[in-house]
């Protein structure tokens, strides 16, 4: 069994490994071993050029990461959580999305950010939020949200390879997730996964809520209810094939996501399958999302504040009747 | 005399080497005056800062710089676009917004970008540019490339977070750096005065523990001496440098500004110092430029921004059904 | 000599108001001289000039809005100087676009539509796979449903002049039906009346399953004739209340020997075998049908606040049902078919009519209707128009009155011909003259 860590930590190793542009740097990423020790050790291996810790300056070390990238690097930077990446946000937003098509195809930017996201660790309100549903909304981004242990290794590679900036969303409760690492097969970062077959309601979820929908999931199994559930893995470019076709199967679709429901990417795909799976719709789309409040500090609320399994049965039963 | 439409400066000590400063600085100053035109007539649009007043700062950086160096800088680029080389015929069709800018009429004026002399934009986020500097520069240390990289900001990105974190972060990592403060005393209406609680801005940089000095930036022959010392410095230890080119632009900030916060007078002042006439009255009295030789250059210039405008007129706009392309790359690996 | 023109100085500006003028005629200015303030509305800005020269003459007085480029003042170049920036090429057209492969046409999925359109068209009692869809992809849209439902009322049989127009009864205040998108799309496919389904899901709606199990016990469903001819009514009752509301009719009548006519169709019929003889009806529409090609301002429609002659002469052929109500399917180019063809074209038409399988085509186009009541027994018509028509032809029955020909009081069979005109398009001299053309087609009966 592998860690969720232990696989982003192998898939950097590998990566590094076998392309001496690549590097990767953050804020205590070198003898730290990374906040969530996920580049423990790679310092010994790879020296302080290439784990490169920096100061206190997301603004910088992302406009940096830029930089290095259209000269020539491949780097991996390391943001702390996705709160504090909006000290980079003029980076990743005036810079890395644009440069391309602003430059007219002169400049491209193969950059790879990694930054937590979400909640569930008591971290309270400024270190819980899943903001990457922002980032999903801009062009010139690819946003990828690995939810098991084979897409926490797998899908490095093809983001290094990306010639376009990639953010890479890590749940920070999903590190010490054990699976089996199957680390032969390809990854993609094009399309989304059906996780678990079923015929009655497409759950749709990602990241840190995919274990969610699982779990609400066998309990809907339970009472008679098979729920499909698609792992969206790609938050952009949204995969609406996977999407539309199972809805086409099921005609009920939650969305379960851990972001604030106004102007969320639960509400961009929701309104996808209205534009594109209207006459299959058997009732109208749900959404399960967090309560819309700062995340708060104790367990019960910040739960109570969370998408629970519990909740996503209710939207079901809601709609099957 | 042939229409030259060159950015090349004769070495420093050789013959033509003040009449090429002479020309370049004459080349960008008539190139923003009949953008002013063009503006007013609706051929150029959106926001566009011009750079008169300026021009010693571009004319005098750009000889130290080889052409494995690199170039960031801000929305008043013209000047430093084409004192790198980018062609008179490329910025215009770009702020003329035609496919055969240099950025296929995508950026305008503020946003000149150009791979071939390594023109890193065109940033029009103050202090957006100087993270880049030090990343092209990271990844020039990390490959032992022996390139520099130039980065021009203005007096108001000083007050910008990432002119810190920039400063320190390449002094920290060591990383050859040039960073060109064009300190121009506004940002955009509010003086440096009542912006920055001090305005020693050399000693400020100096702070981080970098070298930095401050330059005459209407004296085109100091500017020069100082970019080339810096740059070979920055070559010789890999080390950034810090230079403040104190200078001035008679212009308002962009086409829509009033000029209500500065007196004329203060303006009238900097115009006696004007780098160009500075030149032409030091090559005079050196006897090294008749007036048949300054009307020589005149025409140099005029024959090439007429050819530049004319072609940019020519030009035909990008296809719209190509909006959506470069959003990402078409190809791969 | 140049002209001085209010710039342009910013993206948003398209015009300033000058508010002073810094020079006078005869003063002398070089290129880049400021010579003029000028509000932008943001601000009070300082204009150059880009000529050097003599100020000749001010244009504008202070004060003055004008619009970005209009001329200010106008300057005479100084010796040497070209007094106006060289003329440049105009740009030429775009490039052709590159490189990108055409986007593929959305595909089309009709007769799939809109719950919106499903519920029109139950109120208006449309078949919905009659119906053309003019909309993306082929889908059947709001308006479609509202032309089918148009076409397919008619002209009511009589209206007094002096009459009232008959009012509109309020649409039915139909509850809408909460139904999923695709236990609507079901209940198309099933032939399953929603009205008539129990919902059980969120909120009460039917589901596709509650559709299904409808479908399965197949409850009996209302009197579809009957309802039909109530959507009927109500569609007739809202395009004729419109018609009275909007168009400003005008009427005439002309009594017509049909002697030669008839006489004419008696000798005609006489050898031919029973099936195949022509009725006096059919003459008239043949007439009617000529003289609307001769007098082309009646036929034709109104649309947007002009007329628009019609492609071709479309007989609308008013159709009483047997159930009451009624509707003018179209005779195309009537005017070039033969009687034999139109008397065959006329029984089919009836045919269907009452067994209700006309098709889409004929009920949206008529470019005049006709409306005969002879078989009624009434005298004279004066009809209300079809709207967007502008005419319509009304004929009584068939009467022997007393007629004075060459001096000499005769009985002859007659015809009371009337129209009603819009009088948007056309002057009563107009429909006169249709009248004219009609009576003097229906003179040559052998050349109709």
């Amino acid at each position: 069994m592998t860690t969720y860590r232990e696989a982003m930590r192998e898939a950097i190793r590998a990566a590094m490994r076998a392309d001496e542009r690549v590097f990767l740097m953050g804020e205590d990423v070198g003898p730290y071993g990374g906040t969530f020790a996920v580049s423990l050790g790679l310092l010994e291996e790879f020296g302080p050029e290439r784990i490169r810790d920096t100061p206190l300056s997301e603004s910088t070390f992302v406009g940096a990461g830029i930089g290095a990238a259209m000269n020539g690097m491949r780097p991996i930077v390391e943001v702390m959580t996705v709160n504090f990446s909006m000290l980079a946000l003029d980076q990743i937003v005036n810079n890395a999305a644009t440069l391309r098509h602003m430059s007219g195809n002169q400049f491209g930017v193969p950059l790879v950010i990694r930054m937590t996201t979400g909640a569930g660790r008591q971290l309270a309100a400024q270190h819980s939020h899943s903001l990457e549903g922002w980032y999903a909304h801009i062009p010139g981004l690819r946003i990828l949200a690995p939810g098991t242990v084979t897409d926490a290794y797998g899908m490095l590679a093809p983001a290094l390879a990306d010639p376009d900036p990639v953010l890479i969303f890590e749940h920070g409760t999903l590190y010490n997730l054990d699976g089996e690492l199957d680390d032969q097969t390809a990854v993609d970062i094009d399309s989304a996964a059906v996780r678990r077959p079923g015929r009655d309601v497409t759950l749709i979820a990602y990241g840190g809520t995919l274990g969610t929908a699982l779990t609400a999931a066998e309990q809907l199994s339970g009472d008679g209810v098979e729920a499909e559930v698609i792992d969206l893995r790609t938050l952009r470019p949204l995969d609406d094939e996977t999407v539309m076709g199972s809805v086409r199967r099921t005609h009920r679709a939650v969305i379960v996501d851990e972001g604030w429901r106004s102007g969320s990417l639960a509400a961009e795909i929701s309104a996808r399958i209205t534009e594109q799976a209207f006459y299959d719709l058997d009732a109208p789309v749900d959404r399960v999302c967090s309560a819309e409040v700062p995340m708060p500090y104790p367990r019960h609320l910040e739960q109570a504040a969370l998408p629970q399994p519990d909740d996503v049965v209710a939207a079901v039963a809601r709609m099957t009747g | 005399m042939s229409v030259t439409a060159t950015n090349q400066i004769a070495p420093t000590g050789q013959d033509g080497h003040r009449r090429d400063l002479l020309h370049q600085m004459l080349r960008i100053r008539r190139f923003e005056e009949r953008c002013v035109e063009l503006y007013s007539a609706e051929h150029i649009r959106g926001f566009m800062h011009l750079y008169i007043g300026e021009e010693a700062v571009a004319t005098g950086v750009m000889p130290a710089l080889t052409p494995q160096d690199a170039v960031v800088s801000t929305y008043r680029e013209h000047g430093h676009a084409l004192a790198r080389g980018v062609t008179a015929e490329a910025v215009m069709a770009e702020m003329f917004g035609k496919v055969t800018g240099c950025s296929l009429g995508r950026g305008g004026s503020m946003h000149l970008f150009d791979a071939a002399t390594r023109f890193y934009g065109g940033n029009a986020i103050v202090g957006g540019g100087l993270p880049l500097a030090v990343g092209l520069a990271l990844a020039d240390r990390m490959r032992d490339r022996q390139g520099v990289t130039a980065c021009f900001f203005g007096d108001g990105a000083v007050a910008e977070g990432e002119f810190h974190e920039s400063l320190n972060l390449a002094t920290l990592w060591r990383l050859p750096v040039l960073f060109c403060c064009e300190n121009n005393l506004y940002a955009m209406g509010t003086r440096i005065d009542r912006a920055q609680a001090s305005t020693d801005l050399t000693g400020r940089a100096a702070s981080y523990g970098l070298e930095a000095t401050s330059v005459d930036g209407m004296d085109v022959l100091a500017v020069e001496t100082a970019a080339r010392s810096a740059t070979e410095a920055i070559r010789d230890d890999g080390r950034p440098r810090f230079l403040e080119f104190r200078t001035y632009r008679y212009r308002a900030h962009s086409m829509y500004d009033p000029d209500r916060y500065r007196d004329k007078a203060e303006i009238e002042a900097w115009r006696e110092r004007d780098p160009i006439d500075a030149l032409v009255r030091h090559m005079r009295e050196a006897g090294e430029l008749t007036d048949r030789d300054l009307s020589g250059l005149e025409a140099d210039v005029d024959a090439e921004i007429d050819a530049a405008i004319a072609a940019a007129h020519a030009a035909a706009y990008e296809p719209v059904e190509d909006l959506t392309r470069f959003v990402y790359a078409e190809v791969s690996p | 000599m140049a002209e001085f023109r209010m710039p342009s100085l910013g993206a948003d500006m398209d015009a300033g108001v000058l508010l002073e003028w810094l020079v006078r005629p005869g003063d002398t200015v070089r290129k880049g001289d400021v010579v003029a303030v000028v509000d932008t509305s943001k601000a009070a800005i300082e204009v150059e000039c880009f000529t050097s020269g003599t100020v000749e003459r001010l244009l504008v007085e202070p004060g003055t809005r004008v619009p970005v480029g209009a001329p200010l003042a106008t300057i005479a170049a100084a010796e040497g100087e070209p007094a106006e920036v060289p003329p440049v090429p105009a740009a030429p057209p775009a490039a052709p676009p590159v490189g990108l492969p055409p986007r593929e046409p959305p595909v089309g999925v009709s007769p799939v539509t809109s719950p919106l359109v499903r519920r029109l068209a139950a109120e208006r009692g449309v078949d919905l796979t009659a119906v053309r869809g003019t909309g993306p992809g082929g889908r059947i849209t709001h308006a479609d449903v509202e032309r089918h439902a148009a076409a397919a009322a008619a002209p009511p049989p009589t209206a007094p002049p002096t009459a009232p127009p008959p009012a509109a009864p309020p649409t039915p205040a139909e509850r809408r039906v909460r139904a999923s998108p695709l236990a609507r799309r079901l209940a198309a496919e099933l032939g399953v009346d929603l009205a008539t389904v129990q919902g059980t899901g969120r909120d009460g709606a039917i589901s596709a399953d509650d559709v299904r199990l409808a479908a399965e016990t197949a409850p009996p469903t209302r009197d579809e004739g009957e309802r039909r001819r109530e959507n009927m009514r109500v569609a007739i009752a809202a395009l004729m209340a419109r018609s009275k509301r909007e168009v400003p009719h005008y009427y005439l009548s002309e009594t017509i020997d049909l002697a030669p006519a008839m006489a004419w169709l008696r000798e005609r019929n006489r050898a031919l075998p029973v099936p195949e003889r022509i009725v006096p009806a059919v003459l008239l529409l043949k007439a009617s049908a000529r003289a609307a090609a001769r007098v082309s301002e009646v036929n034709g429609f109104w649309q947007d606040d002009r007329f628009v002659p019609g492609s071709g002469v479309h007989l609308g052929v008013a159709i009483a049902l047997r159930g009451g109500g009624l509707v003018a399917p179209a005779i195309h180019d009537a005017d070039q078919r033969d009687l034999h063809d139109l008397m065959a074209t006329l029984r089919d038409l009836v045919t269907r009519t009452r067994a209700g399988r006309l098709r889409g085509g004929e009920m949206s186009d008529p470019t005049i209707t006709i409306s005969n009541l002879g078989d009624q027994g009434v005298e004279s018509i004066f009809g209300v128009i079809y709207p967007p028509q502008v005419a319509l032809v009304g004929f009584g029955r068939v009467t022997d009155r007393p007629w004075a020909v060459d001096g000499l009081l005769g009985v002859r069979p007659t015809v009371t011909a009337s129209l009603a005109g819009d009088h948007r398009a056309t002057d009563g001299a107009t429909g006169a003259r249709y009248l004219q053309a009609l009576s003097q087609l229906l003179q040559t009966p052998e050349e109709l």
